[in-house]
């Protein structure tokens, strides 16, 4: 673990033990609505941080705030040390091309056949890789996001909703980034399909050295990945440690969420599985295979 | 801290430096295809950091030559083992057949697809006249409220853009015809052109394409997106008709609105006609309608009338019935609403030429 902390820290510029998001005073605003008031969120290193939060309670406006698609009322946000707000789409480039994002639909694009959509980031940034290389690099990231090799050629619209999930995923890994930005990575699969793709983010980051900002509503997600879980309601982040730390919390809301009947089941189900080992990449690329051919 | 990614040869042995990143790639990956040894060892243990690309090369590398890997840390170990576990070539593009192939494949597609639509719509235009049938028998399931909003929608909404688009083409059309009369000095025969010409054809047909691109696209992408979020279907289940609810008042507005629009469009046609000929002719408006009054037969006004509602209705049909065919994605909806308005001008303009020789055949010249 630790040195997958290290490894994560280790690019230039060094930065220390600042955390890789730092999200201070973040107020968003719709009109009379607000969504954020003064939101306080750091994102450590090497760590898979789950966001949750009802429904309403602006999760996805977080990531947005923070990945520069949303422009907030005040407040700062610093990825990677650099201030983001207010940067130039081409300032912001750098910091861009160090982080991947996967939507929640996998946001393909609809006219590019799944592989040459996680061409897209290579072609940009690096146009002088030639295309024997890219083919490859895309090849492999497909394997990696447990595709099919078969669903290389094709088009988004010939895909099941698992499958351009894991498309964008490909896409999003396209230029191993060092921070991955995930909104309901587990939202419409199958249980089975669900589990496979938590292995498969796992085993990403066990591997990679990634630092995960996860959107989620699933618990099982939650309790399977999640290195801390920072909980949004009222406005701000009321909560933001473990699920024990949580737990230990006198929140209603938290309570509530985490006690309910399906917080326990997964608590339960999170339980069972404790002793499982992690899966290897191409164990949870078989497994997720499997089930989007299915 | 770190170079880019470098490597260097001796006796075999391939070691790489650096940093084996993509964002320090370089020209790293052309110069390893132009190797001049087969390399029998790669040593990477000079390497500060290396990603999956970093570590594909190496593989790669190892593969082609059937070389052994050296010197890697525990980390780069894995990176190298999850990489080659994932080494399955696939294929980036989709199969494109040859171009004689795929053309003659989509004017086939074609054919099958404007039959389809063909058949659809007529299968249509019976399902929307036996709904009708249905509510003149039951008039009270006539929906009032959904009937006055789409002539509302359709109707009074459009009155700004319709009269002034006729207003002006009632000066351009007095304008060129002046032009070109006042060769023979005849300048005042603009009138008998203006006012012929704007009752007869334009006001109607000008109203059609102006309708079909507000309403009829309008109605196939609401009704798209009903379709999208299963509105229909809900509707289905719950027993209200999609066509009495839906088609029905779209289709009883268009119908309506459109003989009111045409002849709202001939008259602003008419007064900017007028006006070019009151400013640039020295025509005034008194002589202009004494004129149009003698020039145009009481006929050309039945014209523009008789055609007005028909084409209201095929442009509401083809609106309606694109928008029930939508199935699957959002993109769905834009390429139906687009062959909403095309099929719906097209249709339009065909029957105006069909009317226009009924009608001389009948002997309104």
């Amino acid at each position: 673990m630790s040195e997958e902390r290290q490894r994560a820290q280790a690019p230039p510029p060094p930065r220390g033990t600042r955390p890789v998001i730092e999200v201070k005073g973040l107020t968003n605003r719709f009109g009379e609505q607000t969504v954020h008031e003064n939101l306080d969120l750091d994102v450590n290193a090497g760590e898979i941080l789950g966001v949750v939060g009802g429904s309403g309670t602006g999760k996805s406006v977080l990531m947005r705030s923070i990945i520069g698609l949303q422009k907030p009322v005040s407040g700062e946000v610093h990825v990677f040390g650099e201030q983001m707000i207010g940067r130039s789409s081409d300032e912001a480039k750098n910091v861009r091309r160090r982080w991947g994002v996967l939507f929640q639909g996998g946001a393909l694009f609809s006219t590019l056949t799944l592989a040459e959509n996680v061409e897209v980031p290579l072609r940009e940034y690096y146009p002088a890789l030639g295309e024997t290389l890219l083919d490859e690099i895309a090849s492999y990231k497909i394997a990696m996001s447990g595709l099919p090799t078969e669903s290389a050629p094709k088009y988004p619209s010939e895909l099941s909703g698992g499958m351009k999930k894991r498309a964008g995923l490909a896409r999003a890994l396209a230029l191993d980034p060092e921070l991955l930005f995930l909104d309901e990575p587990t939202a419409g699969l199958d249980p089975i399909g669900a589990a496979a793709f938590d292995d498969l983010i796992k085993s990403l980051k066990e591997t990679l050295g990634l630092t995960v900002f996860l959107i989620t509503h699933d618990l099982d997600t939650l309790y399977a990945i999640c290195d801390r879980v920072a909980v949004l309601a009222d406005k701000k982040v009321i909560a933001c440690g473990t699920i024990d730390e949580l737990l230990a919390l006198d929140h209603p809301w938290i309570q509530e969420y985490f006690n309910g009947p399906r917080g326990r089941v997964a608590a339960d189900a999170a339980e069972r599985n404790a002793d499982k080992p992690v899966p290897t990449m191409a164990q949870a690329a078989a497994l997720t295979g499997g089930e989007a051919e299915a | 801290m770190s170079g880019p990614a470098e490597f260097s040869e001796q006796d075999g042995m391939l070691r790489f430096k650096g940093t084996l990143t993509l964002a320090r790639l370089g020209d790293l990956p052309q110069r390893l295809a132009q190797l001049s040894l087969v390399p029998q060892k790669i040593d990477v243990s000079e390497v500060d950091r290396m990603d999956t690309v970093g570590a594909w090369l190496v593989h790669r590398l190892a593969r082609e030559n059937d070389a052994k890997i050296e010197g890697a840390g525990a980390e780069e170990q894995r990176l190298i083992d999850q990489v080659s576990q994932v080494d399955t070539p696939a294929q980036i593009h989709a199969a494109q057949p040859a171009s004689f192939l795929r053309v003659l494949g989509e004017v086939g597609d074609a054919t099958i697809a404007a039959g389809r639509t063909l058949f659809g719509l007529v299968d249509f235009l019976g399902a929307s006249v036996i709904a009708a049938w249905q509510i003149v028998l039951h008039p009270g399931r006539l929906r009032g409220n959904a009937v006055t909003r789409q002539f509302e929608v359709v109707g009074i909404k459009a009155l700004g853009i319709i009269g002034l688009m006729s207003f002006l083409i009632g000066i351009v059309i007095a304008q060129q015809g002046a032009i070109q009369l006042r060769q023979f000095g005849a300048e005042v025969y603009t009138i008998n052109l203006v006012g012929r010409l704007t009752f007869r054809e334009l006001g109607v047909l000008m109203t059609a394409i102006m309708v079909a691109g507000r309403s009829g696209s309008a109605f196939a992408a609401q009704i798209g997106s009903m379709r999208l979020a299963e509105e229909v279907d809900a509707m289905r289940t719950i027993g209200v008709s999609p066509m009495e609810a839906l088609v029905l008042p779209r289709i009883t507005a268009a119908v309506a609105m459109m003989p009111l629009l045409a002849f709202y469009a001939a008259m602003l046609a008419l007064i900017g006609g007028g006006l070019f000929c009151w400013t640039s002719l020295d025509i005034p408006p008194v002589s202009f309608v004494a004129r149009i009054r003698e020039v145009v037969p009481i006929t050309d006004v039945w014209q523009g009338l008789i055609k007005a509602p028909v084409f209201g209705f095929i442009i509401a049909i083809a609106g309606c019935f694109q928008g029930m065919q939508v199935e699957g994605n959002a993109e769905e909806v834009g390429l139906r609403t687009t062959a909403a308005v095309v099929q719906s001008i097209f249709l339009v303009i065909v029957l105006d030429a069909f009317f226009a020789v009924f009608f001389a055949s009948i002997g309104w010249i």
